[in-house]
């Protein structure tokens, strides 16, 4: 059965090419179905694989399809790899993508881009599965542009919007910045190593200089960075939430943004033997989180707090990274996956019955009107703060408690982090459903609970969201971690827990502690003193001025990159373009021009003329010839 | 000896011939006489090859004068069907006129 693991990426691209040639002459109905039937047709072949894996004693295979490119020394095959690893984030991405499809169905209706939008979507799982299932860095590389590119077109999908365009090539733009640093890990290797197949490099990577190690997994965290949305490349995120809600959840959340972690995952052996660059991950990740989560603080727009939640807590997963916590960042990976999307699910839900309505300010009260968004997107909001029994409880503990081990003080940047995150979401859960709507009467009328097709995702994620903690959990309290042993095989170099248990208990402690503490001043602030964020943004002063600015950190680019860069093409159209480049052409031209009238007299038309010279030349010729 | 007549009085009269044609074609303006200079060069040469083909006893120069007749017939017939337009256009042959399509 392994060996049908290339229909996985197959059943997409049909899908994506179905939809894509007679998307407009099928009706909308039908265009929906066969893309959320070729996902799922992906997920169940993922889940028979999965099994068989699971009771196999060989964790790893490979499906060699075709050789693809094959030069002197350059031979890559096409070939997929099933191990641990990639069958799980196959079922993540067949799973939530189908479930994504399915919500997507109610979400669209209306919009006229219907099968468009369908054939994108499908494009993206197609891809996302390529760049997991592939054995070599280069399919990775070529998933990876391909995810990059439906972000781009999802994003940019109301494509009359010019500031949704923006931000779209916004996206394209930075995440090209960080491909061209995977571009370069992914030659380095090949340079080094002499293959950029997974398993040949990885056996030989041991033996190589560590400074060479420390310049790959660098440059290829650099693609981390860009694709993951990690400082400081990571400006297009929130202003990727142009793009339809479902996306957001898809790509911004689920599955897109967690590529980078992948990658490094599967590149473990590199951050293993390299720990500066894992302490450079580890710093960049935490940074992130607390940085990403401050400025998730003071955003009014539910989809940008969304969207800054989602930056800060893929900064907790890089921290994980880079304390050698892979399997816990895997976890997170799995766990924010079922909270994210479904916060994402339950925020769209809520911009659909307002009527497109996205500003937190005005909503308010929603809770009786939609009380399976409600419910739902509480568990969600549960989950991502970290309160146990749910599933985001066990993930960040984990990935808390292993840096903890590392760096006490990495740790209490993360744990802050994760603090500030239970008082945006409960922040953002308090303004939407809690106390009066301040929409308008219009607005009030009109609100509505969700299609089936909506509810029914909302249901399954947070019925994941609850119970996804039994995957991991914790080791000490003497229960399986699941999620540990089953990625087991795939880390080369394992670094065993050395923390004692009291330690362990007292850092769990401190965790639900602080989450409770930040959730009831979350409360005393919105629902007990009724406060309300600033209607006006000009009357914001001092540091939350700063902060609700994003800490200006877009004006800063603007400043530093893109000025320069608009003075410098100036410079170089204005004067090496149009002065020196265009004086050579024309120059070159009017010379021509005045050396041809003068010649051109030559010309007389006249018979009789050229015959003549014709005789004279040919006299001038016999003549040479003969006094020679 | 070609009969008698040394082959130097043969390339004389060729070549008389064909620089009374080259200078009919440079000096004259109408263009049934500039023909008739031509075809005068043409057999100023074609004089020459039956020559030298009978002093060297060989046929090929005489095969190529039937070439030359035949490729100045060709040219002929192309030359004064050319001819008819211009005078069709014109209302006269004085060659100086063709001078217009140089625009």
């Amino acid at each position: 059965m392994i060996k049908l693991v290339a229909l996985i990426p197959l059943f997409p691209l049909l899908g994506f090419l179905i939809n894509g040639f007679f998307g407009k002459k099928i009706n909308k109905g039908l265009s929906g179905a066969i893309a959320s039937i070729a996902v799922l047709a992906s997920f169940v072949i993922a889940l028979i694989i999965f099994f068989e894996l699971e009771h196999s004693e060989l964790k790893s295979h490979t499906v060699n399809l075709f050789s693809w490119i094959n030069s002197d020394t350059l031979k890559i095959p096409f070939e997929f790899l099933v191990d641990p690893l990639s069958s799980w984030f196959l079922l993540i991405i067949t799973g939530i993508g189908f479930l994504i499809h399915i919500y997507s169905i109610g979400y669209m209706h209306n919009d006229e881009g219907f099968a468009r939008f369908f054939t994108y979507l499908n494009l993206f799982v197609f891809f996302m599965l390529l760049l997991v299932l592939g054995n070599n860095y280069l399919i990775m590389f070529v998933g990876w542009e391909g995810v990059g590119l439906c972000s781009y077109l999802l994003i940019g999908f109301w494509f009359k919007n010019t500031a949704y365009n923006n931000a779209a090539k916004k996206a394209f733009i930075m995440n090209r910045i960080g491909d061209l640093g995977f571009l370069l890990g992914i030659i380095l290797i090949f340079v080094t190593f002499g293959s950029i197949t997974y398993g040949e490099v990885f056996s030989i990577a041991s033996g190589g200089n560590e400074h060479t190690i420390t310049a790959i997994a660098l440059l290829l965290f650099i693609g981390a960075m860009g694709k993951s949305a990690q400082l400081p490349l990571y400006t297009w995120l929130p202003d990727a939430m142009a793009g339809p809600t479902p996306v957001s959840a898809l790509i911004h959340a689920a599955t897109m943004v967690t590529a980078g972690i992948y990658m490094i995952v599967r590149s473990n052996v590199f951050y293993s033997i390299s720990e500066e660059a894992s302490h450079v991950v580890a710093v960049i990740g935490v940074a992130t989180a607390l940085f990403a989560a401050t400025i998730g603080l003071f955003q009014n727009d539910i989809k940008k707090v969304l969207a800054y939640s989602t930056v800060s807590q893929l900064g907790l997963m890089f921290l994980g990274l880079g304390v050698h916590a892979y399997s816990s960042s895997v976890f997170h990976v799995t766990t924010h996956a079922f909270f994210k999307a479904l916060l994402f699910l339950g925020a769209g839900s809520v911009i659909h019955a307002m009527g497109g309505e996205q500003d937190m300010r005005k909503m308010g009260g929603l809770k009786k009107a939609l009380p399976i968004t409600f419910v739902t997107m509480l568990i969600g909001t549960i989950a991502i703060s970290g309160i146990p029994p749910f599933s985001g409880f066990f993930s960040k503990d984990e990935i808390l408690a292993h840096t903890y081990e590392h760096s006490p003080v990495l740790w209490f940047f993360g744990q802050i982090a994760s603090m500030l995150t239970a008082f945006y979401m409960f922040r953002l859960l308090y303004l939407t459903f809690y106390r009066k709507f301040r929409g308008t009467h219009e607005q009030e009328h009109h609100l509505h609970e969700s299609p089936k097709s909506m509810t029914i995702p909302l249901i399954v994620l947070a019925i994941l969201s609850v119970v996804g903690g039994l995957l991991g959990l914790p080791e000490f309290w003497n229960l399986p971690n699941w999620m540990h042993h089953h990625l087991d095989p795939i880390i080369i170099h394992k670094s065993p827990s050395i923390l004692n248990h009291d330690k362990e208990w007292m850092l769990m402690a401190i965790a639900v502690f602080a989450a409770g503490a930040t959730i009831f001043f979350a409360y005393m602030v919105y629902i007990k003193n009724k406060v309300l964020p600033e209607a006006n943004d000009e009357k914001l002063t001092g540091i939350k001025k700063l902060i609700y600015n994003k800490y200006y950190v877009d004006e800063l680019y603007d400043a530093v990159i893109r000025k320069p860069l608009d003075i410098i093409s100036v410079f170089f159209y204005k004067f090496m373009d149009l002065q020196i480049v265009d004086g050579i052409v024309n120059g070159v031209g009017s010379t021509v021009k005045g050396i041809s009238s003068v010649v051109r007299k030559a010309q007389t038309g006249h018979i009789g003329l050229y015959i003549f010279s014709m005789v004279i030349g040919i006299i001038l010729i016999l003549f040479y010839s003969f006094i020679k | 000896m070609l009969n008698g007549i040394p082959i130097n009085y043969y390339i004389m009269l060729s070549a008389v011939l064909f620089i009374i044609g080259a200078v009919g074609v440079m000096a004259r303006r109408n263009a049934i006489i500039v023909f008739m200079c031509i075809e005068l060069m043409l057999n100023a040469v074609n004089l020459l090859l039956v020559a030298f083909s009978t002093l060297h006893n060989d046929a090929s120069g005489q095969v190529f004068v039937f070439f030359i007749m035949a490729v100045a017939a060709a040219e002929v017939a192309v030359g004064l069907a050319i001819l008819a337009m211009v005078y069709r256009n014109f209302k006269s042959i004085d060659i100086d006129l063709l001078s217009r399509l140089k625009n």
